[in-house]
């Protein structure tokens, strides 16, 4: 390895110094001044030029140190296990640092309620990505009709909450099992389908869904939506000025009212939806089903081999990605209070599969930064108008071509046995 | 002795195509069996009829006294069956211990640990290699770790596909030992399936020989090693 050699830099970069003496006399040197009463003066200021002279070879120096330090590290290439633990360290960090201040944003000062209007919009999306992480990174079934659960879940819980009048937290865990329901009524004809022929088929499935709502005019509305979808409370208590029965969230804590309780409320609630998506995949992925499915996205034969029945394992990972869609969904429609197909189309679930893929496929965290990026992104660059899809575009061409695994693509082992990788040899 | 496998003109198809033309393998519970023959012969057809894929369209497979002919493939390999498929297939993104896992999935969690030391003891390399990810290991490591997943269910059967194929001689060798030793230390009746004629007679009890979809010899290893044909059609050259 080559040693980086500090007297000929030092040597450089006194050159450099010289060079930019010459430079900085005339220029910052010498100054004219022509407010003086005897006309113009020539001030001097020679000190100023050496320092600057002297910054520029110590600057010059600096830079020439960090460049050949760096190529010393890139040379000692690291084995890439130890890259992967580092990988996992960063990824641990992150999912950290993205844990605390997703709790902390709305207490921070800048938090308005735009802010917490993306945040939420943000946090649907990576609870979604989770969602569909479970049937595409994790089973390896390529699902391209997502946003057709999404769909059942806000209709379901629109209908139900509308009709009869039932509180959200009775509506959402039906919202997800009908989901979970179209889902395995889906899998069940298509799942002995693979790869290309799943994903036309779901995608078909996508699109019917769709054209029911928009054509049932008596029971979905049609292209109508349905309007005045109840919104959530605090657990019985509304986010109101004042409410005929009882009292409301700010009376009853005392609080002034202000309507962004609801909003902050409404953060914290998809907060826990999509950690609660995430706990729970973390926590399959230990189970035996949740390595079938990993199992089942890498070898199918084998799989067989080893007693897997692979239509009923595939068939909970579809049932279980479609009821967090669900939940989604349903979260969706309480959020909008309307709903409409049009929230339903095509570009929703190619939306929430890139966020799955550009965040490396099985990946958690993955899927955090990707959601940020493609969906926090697209509202940043609002003010770009019509130039708003070509910066989406061009983020996904740039990750595919530098990270064409994804952004975070080391899958993490489940359980760890003896001693850990990096520590050995 | 008692019969454990039994297949009875058992015929398979692809599509149109005849694989099997009737065959009759009988394997004794406790003995090595091996299936020898040339590439399309219908070596690896006969494992995967009896694991049920494809379903053998004519003839029987009776297995422990039950008849499997028509089972679909994750009941059978649940029965006491396992096979270390042709090709290997372990699970390449997912590490040793994983893999490991994935051959116990359907067996008794408490003699997990117990069978998992097991197979570390037959194949010590596994071990080192635990925290690595199965795509990662040699050619002969992952034949290992995926006869290593085959014995985490405990079978009673073991159907070796070609566990020889594109292995470094030196650990052919060491594999052959381990199958040896699971035959003779653990009982386990295994069902071998081979090109490597030479090594595999000579470690198994008694040998088929599969032509074109049917069986055309059988005998005890030494005697088809004995024979002049079989020396002369899958023993020429560096078998010696």
């Amino acid at each position: 390895m080559a040693e980086i050699d500090y007297i000929a830099q030092a040597k450089e970069s006194a050159i450099a110094a010289l060079v930019g003496l010459a430079l900085t006399v005339p220029i910052v040197g010498l100054r004219t001044d022509s407010s003086g009463p005897d006309g113009m003066t020539i001030d001097v200021r020679m000190l100023d030029a050496v320092l600057l002279a002297i910054g520029i070879g110590v600057g010059h120096f600096m830079v020439n140190l960090a460049r050949g330090l760096l190529q010393q590290r890139r040379r000692a290439a690291k084995p890439a296990i130890a890259r992967a633990a580092n990988l996992k360290s960063v990824a641990y960090f992150l999912g950290a640092g993205a844990l605390v201040f997703g709790l902390v944003l709305p207490g921070l000062p800048f938090a308005d309620r735009y802010v917490m209007d993306v945040g939420t919009l943000v946090l649907t999306y990576v609870m979604l990505g989770w969602g569909l992480n479970i049937v595409v990174g994790l089973a390896g079934l390529l699902d391209l009709g997502y946003v057709a659960f999404y769909a059942v879940g806000a209709y379901s819980y629109a209908l139900i909450a509308s009709h009869f009048g039932w509180s959200f937290w009775v509506c959402l865990p039906l919202a997800g099992a009908f989901a979970a329901f179209f889902g395995i009524i889906l899998g069940f004809p298509v799942l002995r389908l693979r790869g290309d022929y799943l994903a036309i088929v779901t995608l078909g499935f996508g699109e019917i869904i769709r054209v029911i709502l928009l054509n049932w005019y008596d029971f979905t509305g049609g292209p109508d939506g349905m309007s005045r979808i109840p919104r959530p409370d605090f657990f019985g208590l509304p986010f109101a000025r004042s409410s005929p029965d009882g009292a409301t969230f700010h009376e009853f804590f005392g609080l002034e009212f202000s309507s962004m309780h609801r909003i902050i409320f409404l953060y914290y609630l998809i907060f826990a939806l999509a950690l609660l998506t995430n706990v729970f995949t973390l926590r399959i992925r230990r189970l035996p089903v949740g390595r079938a499915w990993e199992a089942l996205r890498e070898d199918e034969i084998a799989c067989r081999s080893l007693g897997v029945n692979p239509t009923n394992t595939k068939l909970t990972a579809f049932a279980i990605g479609a009821m967090f869609g669900g939940f989604a969904g349903a979260f969706f429609a309480t959020r909008q209070g309307f709903i409409s197909p049009e929230s339903f189309t095509f570009i929703e679930s190619a939306v929430i599969l890139a966020i799955v893929v550009l965040g490396g496929m099985g990946s958690q965290i993955g899927v955090v930064l990707a959601a940020i990026l493609l969906i926090g992104g697209t509202e940043i660059f609002r003010d770009l108008a019509e130039y708003r899809m070509l910066a989406f575009g061009a983020a996904m061409v740039a990750i595919m071509v530098w990270k064409p695994r994804g952004l975070l693509s080391n899958r993490e082992p489940t359980v760890r046995l003896g001693p850990k990788p990096g520590a050995g040899s | 002795m008692t019969v454990l496998l039994d297949l009875e003109g058992v015929a398979a198809y692809y599509g149109a195509i005849q694989a099997l033309n009737g065959i009759d393998i009988q394997v004794m519970e406790g003995e090595i069996v091996t299936l020898i023959g040339a590439n399309g012969a219908g070596k690896s057809t006969t494992l995967m009829t009896i694991c049920g894929s494809p379903q053998a369209r004519s003839g029987r497979i009776m297995y422990a006294g039950e008849d499997i002919t028509n089972r679909p493939t994750h009941q059978i390999m649940r029965m006491g069956i396992s096979q270390s498929p042709e090709g290997r297939r372990i699970f390449p993104r997912m590490t040793v211990l994983e893999n490991l896992q994935m051959g116990a999935a359907f067996g008794d969690p408490a003699h997990f640990d117990a069978d998992l030391e097991e197979v570390f003891s037959l194949f010590p390399r596994l071990k080192e290699r635990i925290a690595q990810r199965g795509g990662t290991l040699s050619g002969g490591e992952q034949q290992m770790l995926a006869i290593g997943r085959a014995l985490m269910s405990r079978p009673r059967l073991l159907l070796l596909d070609e566990p020889s194929l594109g292995i470094a001689p030196m650990l052919v060798r060491q594999i052959f030992a381990a199958i040896k030793e699971i035959n003779a230390a653990k009982g386990v009746t295994i069902l071998l399936v081979e090109q490597n004629a030479f090594h595999a007679l000579r470690l198994a009890h008694r040998g088929y020989v599969l032509v074109n979809g049917a069986i055309q010899m059988s005998g005890t290893g030494s005697e088809l090693l004995a024979r002049p044909e079989i020396r002369a059609a899958y023993l020429e050259g560096g078998a010696v």
